[in-house]
This record gives structure tokens, sequence and C-alpha cells, in this order.
């Protein structure tokens, strides 16, 4: 696998991931207007996965591989998005939780992006910033009502904090893939904005009453390919169809 | 009532800079932040608009049907607040 | 002192083809046929969220996914409009949905049938979008205000969601002997539950009368039915798809329109009575997600109150 089309295959993987379980709440969240609004946010992160998924699909050098065969016929093995994305949605603090780190990681590894040789890179990138900006804006600001709002939804945010920092180191994690496509101007050092990721969202939840879990053991993997045991279950819902119909258009 | 879906807010839109705010419907938000918000994912989704008010509904003083004649019907007779009311001769233009 | 005569003033209004305004005076029975009309409307697009959604998290392609999810949060939308629309009479939402989630409220019979299958879905925006749109663009001129204003935002934002369905249905239809087989069986299946959208036949409908007089609405269950399967028939016949089973349709050139079976009566009462293949799950799906919105909304009111009254202390 060229290192190019892996690093876009993981930028593509952790948006679809992301998506595929955001989209598990559309119809049944918290009231109607944060339910439409957390679909927008899903609408975008399926949408950006999309191109960067046909522009993987171009990188890779096979035949007869597009958006979709990507998207659908690749097992649990072959898929490079981060644990934190496939972590189910618990309550609604765990997905907030979840998408706020995920939201300011985009913001500043996009905002980089936007800057990549890759020009299909890039001109993704651009949009992408415009949206994430907007996605943490709502998800911080629900970070800050769970944390100042009530007991209840302070120890849920708690919790779900406790249980998914372990995840969120592995959104810098790097390896020759990222250390090529910096050389090659196509990525940017993300490492060099883990600090202040860090500082943001400390004082985000600083501010809110919530704690960052101390020495937590970081967990990765997932961009090589190694899960948790959630993403089969994922996959195996997401590509049921698709896989029952090899040969279909749909 | 300990459990509600939140206040009421008016949402007004923009089209583009320079254009006036216009009414365009309703929502339920809990706080100022999310009700701009909210504004945003639900009247904006096509391109609507550019710029956004919410104001929470309980804020806006209306008139009522009764203060239609009162209000409305003394205008009807100021014509000499219209432009035509005036004569100005054919030859003079830009005015 | 003037004194006004409400009544003659409201009556006026109609025969003039004037809208109603949250303020106006009205009279009772139109303020409650309204707040019905309107919550049971908004309730149908929030259900009919339900049946949908089943198949976003296993849309067999990302254009499908992408599209079907737009649509589902476009019906969200539109549920949204018209509970606020609802709520200008005088009621309020908690109220609406207290009323929905202990079934007291009733909404669209078609929503309490499963999607088994993709072509569900595709069914669906193509059979029951498009009954819901022959309804819809009526209720642009109904004579309540922020009702018309509701229902002329919903039909422009509608008009892709049959389209879409209509596509899917094609792809379907002209695709893999599986995919035309599942296209077949979803319209065998949605087709008298989609001719019982519009209600009982006129002889029996309990509403329609005052519901004409009011422009609260504008054409009888029957009419609306018949134009419907005049302008779906050919639409059939472009699929290349059986007639559904004993559909009964046939082109009668004396009247110049389609003869169809009437639906199954006896089986739109027992869904409308809560006996419909998937009643149960739906109630329990949006009881559910309340019940576990509680604590979030709990949250908002909080803080909301926190920030007021650091406000006032500033």
């Amino acid at each position: 696998m060229n290192h190019h089309y892996k690093f876009i295959l993981r930028l593509a993987d952790n948006g679809l991931i992301n998506s595929q379980r955001l989209t598990e709440w559309t119809g049944h969240g918290p009231f109607l207007e944060e339910d439409l609004a957390l679909t927008n946010i899903a609408l975008d992160i399926l949408g950006r996965s999309k191109m960067l998924l046909e522009h993987a699909a171009k990188l890779s050098g096979l035949e007869n591989v597009s958006e979709d065969t990507l998207a659908y016929f690749r097992n649990e093995r072959e898929f490079l998005n981060t644990k934190l994305v496939e972590q189910p949605n618990g309550d609604y603090a765990q997905t907030i939780v979840k998408q706020v780190m995920v939201d300011y990681f985009d913001l500043l590894h996009y905002t980089e992006l936007c800057k990549s040789s890759d020009e299909v890179l890039a001109g993704i990138a651009a949009k992408t910033v415009k949206e994430v900006t907007y996605h943490y804006r709502h998800t911080s600001s629900w970070v800050t009502r769970f944390g100042l709002g009530t007991e209840e939804s302070n120890q849920r945010a708690q919790a779900a904090l406790n249980e998914l920092w372990r995840f969120s180191g592995e959104l810098f994690f790097t390896d020759e893939t990222e250390k090529f496509a910096e050389e090659n101007g196509i990525g940017v050092n993300i490492n060099a904005s883990k600090d202040k990721w860090t500082k943001t969202i400390t004082t985000l939840f600083e501010e809110a009453n919530l704690k960052i879990p101390a020495d937590a053991f970081m967990q990765d993997g997932g961009k090589n390919g190694l899960h948790t045991e959630h993403l089969g279950y994922l996959l195996a819902e997401m590509q049921s169809l698709a896989k029952a119909h090899p040969e279909a258009k749909w | 009532m300990s459990d509600t879906q939140g206040p009421m807010w008016e949402v007004f839109l923009q089209k583009k800079a320079g254009q006036p705010f216009v009414h365009c419907g309703n929502l339920h938000a809990f706080d100022k932040e999310m009700a701009l918000q909210n504004a945003r994912d639900l009247y904006t989704r096509r391109m609507e608009g550019t710029a956004i008010w919410v104001v929470k509904s309980e804020h806006i003083v209306a008139s009522s049907p009764e203060d239609q004649g009162a209000f409305f019907e003394p205008a009807n007779d100021k014509i000499f607040r219209h432009p035509t009311f005036y004569q100005v001769p054919d030859i003079i233009k830009h005015m | 002192m003037e004194t006004y005569n409400f009544e003659n003033i409201f009556e006026g209004k109609l025969a003039k083809n004037e809208m109603i305004e949250p303020k106006d005076w009205m009279p009772e029975n139109y303020r409650k046929h309204l707040i019905r009309q309107i919550s049971q409307h908004a309730h149908s697009e929030i259900v009919g969220m339900l049946p949908e959604g089943n198949w976003i998290t296993r849309a067999p392609s990302l254009r499908s996914k992408l599209v079907l999810l737009a649509k589902v949060q476009d019906e969200g939308g539109h549920g949204l409009y018209l509970y606020t629309a609802a709520e200008s009479l005088g009621t309020s939402r908690d109220e609406m949905l207290d009323a929905l989630h202990t079934g007291k409220a009733k909404y669209s019979s078609i929503f309490n049938y499963p999607t088994l299958t993709w072509a569900d879905v595709a069914a669906i925006g193509w059979l029951v979008d498009g009954a819901a749109i022959m309804n819809q663009v009526m209720l642009q001129r109904t004579s309540y205000g922020p009702y018309s204003r509701a229902m002329i935002r919903i039909c422009k934002e509608e008009s892709f969601h049959q389209r879409q369905g209509y596509e899917a249905m094609t792809r379907l239809a002209f695709g893999t002997p599986a995919q035309k087989e599942m296209a077949q069986d979803a319209l065998n299946r949605f087709w008298f539950p989609t001719l019982m959208m519009f209600g009982p036949p006129d002889a029996e409908s309990p509403n329609s009368d005052n519901a004409v007089k009011w422009r609260i609405k504008r054409e009888t269950n029957d009419e609306l039915r018949q134009r419907f399967v005049n302008q779906t028939v050919p639409q059939i016949e472009y699929l290349g798809l059986d007639f559904p089973t004993n559909s009964g349709i046939k082109w009668n050139e004396t009247r110049k329109e389609y003869d169809f079976s009437e639906p199954n009566w006896v089986e739109f009462k027992n869904v409308i009575h809560g006996n419909g293949p998937c009643n149960k799950e739906r109630l329990q799906a949006r009881n559910t997600a309340h019940k576990n919105g509680e604590w979030v909304r709990a949250a908002a009111t909080a803080f909301a109150k926190r920030q007021e009254e650091k406000r006032e202390a500033a």
C-alpha cells in the first residue's frame, strides 16, 4: 500500500466511521432541534469522507476501486480509522465528549492540510475547516452545558471523559506514512499541534468543572487496522446490504 | 414544569448583506448560543441566509387585531407621505 | 365605542380568501380542529423519521446514505415547523409530545408499517411522499397563516423527496433480478397503505365538512386519492413493474380515469387504533428517545438559568 494512499485512507476512514456512529442518533436525539443539529454534523463529515474515499480510490493504483468498494468491501483489518471514532455512542455525553475531541483535532489538522501539495486534499481541507469550525463550536458549547448544568450531567460528562480520554492520544499517532506525507508536503507534522490541542481541550473541560484523567495509558493501533471489537459490528451493519448484492448498483 | 423543550424563539434571516432581516420561523432553544446555532441548523440548510437574528418570543411586542383600525387606517389619508403626491415638471430628472 | 362582531369578521376573512393570524379571533372549533390537524401532521413527520431512518446505517452506497440522511433530517425540520405553527394556537410542544408519547395523539397510519428492505425506503419516497405532497400542496393555501407558511416552506423542501424515491426505485427496477424483485415486493406492500393515507372514503369521513368550509382542507379524500392513482399508474408502468397485487387498477374509458380497488378499511381502523405491525415499536422509539434526552434538557435548562443569574448579578 503506497503511503500517499494510506494517508488519505486514514483521513477518510476516520470520517466515515465517525459519521456512521453519529447517524445512529438521527431520529433519536435528545430533542428535535439537537437531533437536526447533530445530523448536520454527520452530513458534513460523511460528505467529506466520500470525497476523500474518491480521492483514495484514484491513488490506490487498483482497478475497479471506487469510494463505495472502499467503504463497503473492506474488512475490519483494512480500516484505518482511530479507535476513538468507532467507540459506541453511549449516552449523549459520551457522544459529545468524543465528538469535541475529534472536532478540535480536525480543526487543527485540516487547517494545516489546506497547505497540502496534494491539491485535491487541500481543496477538501479548505471546505472542511469551515465545517469543523462550526462543529467544534456546537460540541464545545455542549461540554460547557453538561459540565456546568446539573450534577447528573456533570457526572455523565466526567464518566465519558474517563472512558474515552485513553483513545485521544491516537489522534496524534504517526508512523512512516505520516512521515512520508510530511516529507512530500502532502501532510503536516500533526504533533506540532498537540500542545495546542491539549491546552485548548484541557481548558474547555476544566472550565466546565471536568477533570482530564491523570496518567491515562493511551491506546493506539486503529490507524494500522488493529481495532477494538466494536468496529466489526459497526461494519457488519453498514456493509450488510451492499455485500449481499455485490453486483448491484444503487 | 420539570421537563420542557425550552423556550420558543423567533428567527430572522438576512439573505445577503444590505437586505432587511425577514422573519422566517420559530424554534426552541434553552439559551442564546443554542438558539443561534439551532437557527443556523434549521433555517439555513439550503443557503437561505448569511446572517441571523434570534429573539425570545416572549420579548416580542405585537399589535393586536383590534388595534388595526386605530393603528393603520389613519395612514390611509396621508397621501402626502408618498412621492407621487407631488407634481414635478417632466423636464426635471433624477427626482 | 365600536363593538366588533368577531364571528362576522372571521367569516368575512374566510370569504375573501384572507388569512387568519394567531392573534385574530377564531371559533373554538376552528382552533381545536387546527391544533389537532397540525399536531397530527407534525407527529407524522417525526414518527416518519423512524421507518426510513431504519436504513440510514445500512444504506448501500455513500451517495444513497447522504441523500437518505438529508431527507430524514428534512422530515425532522418539517415536524419542527409544524409544531411551532400549532404552538401559535395556544398549545405547547410539551403538551403535544405528551399526547404522542402516551398514545393519545394520532399520526399517519403509513408509518406503522415496517421497512423490511431497502426498496421500502425507495417506495416510501416515491409513493408515500408523493401522496403526502398532494395534501401538502393543497394546504399551502389553507386559511391559517402560520400553517400555510409552514406548508409553503415544507413543499419547497419536499420537492426533492419524491424524486429521490423514484430515482432509487428506478435503479432497483432496472437493476439485478434480486433488486427488481425487491422493488416489486415493496410496491405490493406499500400500495394499499399509501391509498389509506388520504383518509376514509368521503361518505364516512367525520372531519371533512368543517375542514373544507374553513379552508383547512380544500379537496376531499376521494378526490385526492383518485388523482394520486391517476398520476402513479404511468410511473409504475415506466418501471416495468406489475400493478400491485389485488390493486384492481384498470383504465375506465368512460370516466377517463383509472378504476382501483378500495383498501381494506378494517385494516386501516386497526392500524389507527394501535394494532398496526409497528405501532408499539414506533411509540417505544419516541418514548425512549424522549426519556434518554431528559437529563440533557435538564442540563440545558440549568445552564441557561445559571447564565441568566450571572447576567443579573453583573
